[in-house]
């Protein structure tokens, strides 16, 4: 595996943090991560700060989140996002869609 | 100074943990060539998408089909070109899907389009495989 995930729980919502290089290879494992939170009805926000690198089966994974969250009405945020899956983002056109905040701080007080 | 011609051409298992390395490899290759980093990130974008298409769609995840990368480098132009052994593929249905349809999958055909300059498919008949073969402007 060439991503780690650290899973903290912040009281009104679950922080995961991913890093490394997020693939076809790993991207089944971030998808389970995210959606057994959204499975626990926890608000996530995703820290993005240390991904080098994200294909669209990542890419995938974090729309499924952010649609899964969408119907079960929970908050789905990205944060710090790296310069290189920023730029995935933007070439997907999905920078505009996702929540994307600043800091955690700016997301707690949406989710709580 | 730069290399020129071909490259690199290498026969690996189309298995998705063996993408990290082809990676690797793709982005030295362009440096190589003459490619700055911004390109040479792309270039391993549309690569790296290309062997998933592969991987999923042509093989169906089958551990045991193999691709053959191929970079060239013509000076003003690096060439990388995919060849598979799956079944002929229908090239005309592939096709990037609408971008404002939010949902999951589908986006690296996009990806390929919008980070090289050419992307072309063909079915060789002799080989009995497919290739996909994708073309960036080197910058002067």
């Amino acid at each position: 595996m060439s991503v780690e995930f650290d899973i903290t729980d912040k009281g009104d919502y679950v922080l995961i943090e991913l890093e490394g290089e997020v693939d076809l290879f790993n991207s089944p494992h971030a998808r389970e991560v995210i959606l057994n939170c959204l499975e626990n009805s926890r608000h996530i926000l995703i820290d993005l700060s240390k991904v080098k690198y994200i294909d669209s089966s990542g890419i995938a994974s974090l729309v499924e989140g952010y649609q899964t969250a969408k119907s079960k009405k929970l908050k789905f945020g990205l944060t710090q996002v790296s310069e290189s899956a920023m730029s995935v983002l933007q070439l997907a056109h999905l920078d505009k869609v996702f929540p994307i905040h600043e800091s955690s701080s700016d997301f707690n007080e949406s989710a709580s | 100074m730069t290399e020129q011609g071909r490259l690199i051409e290498c026969r690996f298992p189309a298995r998705a943990e063996r993408l990290k390395l082809l990676r690797r490899l793709v982005y030295d290759a362009a440096e190589t060539a003459g490619a700055g980093a911004e390109k040479a990130e792309k270039a391993v974008i549309a690569v790296h998408e290309a062997c998933m298409n592969i991987i999923q769609h042509a093989y169906n995840n089958d551990p045991n089909g193999e691709i053959i990368l191929e970079i060239i480098n013509n000076g003003d132009t690096l060439v990388f070109q995919l060849t598979d052994f799956a079944s002929p593929a229908d090239i005309h249905t592939i096709k990037p899907r609408a971008l404002d349809d939010i949902r999951p999958g589908g986006l690296g055909t996009h990806f390929m389009n919008e980070v090289m300059d050419s992307v072309e498919y063909s079915v060789d008949d002799d080989l009995q495989g497919n290739h996909v073969t994708m073309t960036m402007t080197l910058q002067k």
